[in-house]
């Protein structure tokens, strides 16, 4: 395992120019207009990304993620501490972003190929990969500028890994493009994976990350407040989003409601595989609020098993102490431990109002045969 | 896939593979090698500037010549016929020094825009951004060579024999009008993203610099007596391109001293009289400082595109 991504104490600061005039007359006409200010969008951040690592990126919207990604790839400069990378790189920022829409399909893929860094020889011998990939077919000798947008994106991204890249950087890209080619993409981010290639994934979809990443870091607001594994630092993640959420909640709402604990009858969150559980939600409110009731069940994976809720009937709390009882009459899964995410949402769905992450964790014990994640019961014989 | 063992054993390799630094200061030698590895890119964009700037129009690349050529016949009409100012063989007059000038106003006028006009590319794909000016630079000589190949056309048509033996000077002059232009190219592309006034400024400075240089008259024939009883010629030649111009015209059109066409068929000194070291000798000084003034160019540029992002 050798490390291909080295981060040491990369700070990135931005000026941004209130009301400065861009043009000569109004420059001079108004020298002392507007005003600098210093924005910080990196705060000393050190990582490592190791060659057979797959990273993900995650933070809100402003968290830093794509100035940290493009420090990576060299387009933008931290303005304290260094970046080190080993073996080629192929970026995906934007997709299609040097094209030029006047050129063909074909000319587009030499063009591109070359401002990722890779020579017209290299190109040439991936070139119909890139096209077969891509399913651009007969108009790859069309104009770029007649594609439609997924035709561009498809273009893009089958260029990127199709050049054989060590480490592959990947910025919110496969939001687009439709399922089947998301489908497609992400089983060649797989394919690398296999192969023993890096790649640095950027995106707001936890599932994704959840799916994909071996691990995970989250930024807020250019600090990195968790490098781990990936369902650590999602339970951070969503965790901070749910405090800051309560920090700009106007109707106090949020900080009104609190989850004390989860219990059981017999206080053992162990349980045989088939059996069923109970389990006793005690919550202090402050206020009277109905709402629904959320809860998801994860693998230590990071899998989701289930996500249930409280099926139409609104949980009705009172001011003082409240108790939500669940009930899990079977539990068909087989061996492991489980994690338990429960939440108070509005009767829309909409907004979450408490959440706590690994409320609890269930250790389900099985003897049986099968393999996997639940036991089915198939039974399978000649006829 | 195929080719997943290869795949493994290039990715091991990989522990013998050095670290290379993304985010240091990029010192002017830095610059200069990433800049040669990207010849590659360098090309892909020349082609592309071409392709797009003609794929539309029916006459194509044609244009390239065209146009100088049409630009040719106007001044040839206005200075030879209307102002009737006597030169003989005006056009080749013209169209030697039209093709340095060409070049120098084709790739600052593409070039200065460049880095606003692309800047999608410049904030999402990392390569050394004076490339995409360089890159029409880069454009402007293939409309040189194009240009250069018609001049040659039309010296076989004249049956006029240029000046063999200060042949071997024009690589020197084309060298410093290269890395002139580069410089400026450089330069200007990366001024226009702070100050977007640049892109009309520069079509002023062109059309007044293009009249500073010798090119619809003979700075000989005009201004230089004047000049000289001041003690102040040195000034004139502070414009580069002139010295570059009157190179080409040594070349191509060769006389130095005429006949005037025009009655009473006085003696006019179209170019200066030097011998072929004094061309030599200048050239060559010349190509250094432009050489010079091009790692300039490149030191400025690599302050200027610190603040790129923001500014874009």
């Amino acid at each position: 395992m050798s490390t291909v991504i080295n981060v040491e104490g990369v700070s990135k600061q931005f000026k941004i120019h209130h009301g400065r005039h861009q043009s000569l007359k109004e420059r001079m006409l108004h020298p002392k207009a507007g005003s600098t200010e210093i924005f910080n969008a990196l705060a000393d951040i050190s990582f490592r990304v190791d060659t057979n690592e797959t990273v993900g990126l995650i933070g809100h919207n402003g968290s830093g993620k794509s100035t940290l990604l493009k420090c990576i790839c060299g387009v933008l400069q931290p303005t304290s501490g260094q970046i080190r990378l080993r073996g080629s790189l192929a970026a995906l920022l934007e997709l299609g972003a040097g094209f030029q829409t006047e050129l063909s399909g074909r000319d587009n893929v030499y063009l591109y190929g070359a401002m990722l860094g890779f020579s017209r020889k290299k190109i040439d011998g991936i070139f119909d990969d890139v096209v077969a990939f891509s399913e651009i077919g007969q108009f790859i000798d069309t104009q770029v500028k007649f594609y439609s947008s997924g035709m561009y994106v498809r273009l893009a991204f089958a260029v990127a890994v199709n050049v054989d890249p060590d480490i592959l950087v990947v910025d919110e890209v496969l939001a687009v493009g439709d399922e089947r080619f998301q489908a497609k993409c992400i089983d060649r981010i797989r394919t690398f994976q296999d192969e023993g290639r890096s790649i640095l994934l950027v995106t707001h979809n936890a599932d994704q990350v959840r799916s994909i990443c071996d691990r995970a870091i989250v930024l807020e607001h250019g600090v990195m407040i968790a490098d781990g594994p990936t369902h650590d630092s999602l339970r951070i993640f969503r965790e901070h989003l749910m405090e800051s959420a309560t920090v700009s909640d106007q109707s106090g709402l949020m900080s009104s409601i609190n989850f004390d604990s989860v219990t059981t009858p017999t206080g053992s969150f162990e349980v045989r595989s088939g059996a069923g559980l109970h389990f006793d939600v005690n919550i202090t409110s402050q206020t009277a609020y109905s709402g629904n009731f959320l809860m998801e069940i994860f693998t230590r994976g990071g899998l989701l098993v289930s996500r249930s809720d409280a099926k139409g009937s609104p949980v009705n709390l009172l001011p003082g102490r409240n108790c939500v009882g669940i009930d899990l009459p079977q539990i068909p899964l087989l061996d492991g431990i489980y994690d338990v995410n429960i939440g108070i949402v509005d009767p829309h769905g909409s907004n979450v109002i408490a959440w706590r992450e690994q409320a609890a964790s269930i250790q389900v014990t099985y003897d049986g045969r099968e393999g996997g994640l639940v036991e089915l019961g198939a039974a399978i014989r000649q006829q | 896939m195929d080719d997943v063992v290869p795949a493994h054993v290039e990715r091991r390799a990989l522990e013998g593979v050095a670290f290379r630094t993304m985010s240091a200061r990029a010192s002017l030698f830095t610059r200069l090698r990433s800049l040669t590895s990207r010849r590659e890119l360098l090309s892909s964009l020349i082609t592309s500037d071409i392709r797009i700037k003609y794929k539309n129009s029916a006459l194509g690349i044609l244009w390239s010549m065209l146009t100088p050529g049409l630009f040719l016949a106007i001044y040839y009409v206005v200075f030879s016929v209307f102002l009737n100012n006597g030169y003989p063989n005006f056009a080749l007059y013209l169209f030697s020094g039209m093709v340095v000038w060409n070049m120098f106003q084709t790739a600052l006028q593409s070039a200065t825009g460049v880095i606003v006009y692309r800047a999608g590319l410049v904030k999402k794909v990392a390569f050394p951004r004076e490339i995409l000016a360089l890159a029409n630079v880069g454009a402007s000589v293939v409309y040189f060579f194009i240009q250069i190949g018609v001049l040659v056309l039309y010296l076989l048509l004249l049956g006029h024999a240029p000046q063999w033996s200060f042949l071997w000077i024009l690589p020197i002059a084309f060298g410093a009008l290269y890395f002139f232009t580069a410089a400026l190219a450089v330069l200007t592309s990366a001024i226009t993203v702070y100050m977007r006034d640049m892109e009309h400024f520069i079509v002023i400075i062109l059309q007044l610099w293009f009249f500073m240089s010798p090119i619809v008259y003979s700075y000989e024939d005009s201004i230089a007596p004047r000049l000289h009883s001041h003690g102040v010629a040195w000034l004139y030649f502070l414009n580069p391109i002139t010295l570059i111009i009157l190179t080409f015209q040594r070349v191509f059109y060769v006389a130095t001293t005429v006949l005037s066409t025009k009655p009473p068929h006085s003696v006019l000194h179209m170019l200066p009289t030097w011998p072929m070291s004094t061309y030599f000798y200048l050239n060559i000084s010349l190509l250094g400082l432009m050489i010079l003034l091009f790692l300039f160019a490149e030191v400025i540029f690599g302050r200027l595109e610190r603040n790129f992002e923001s500014e874009l």
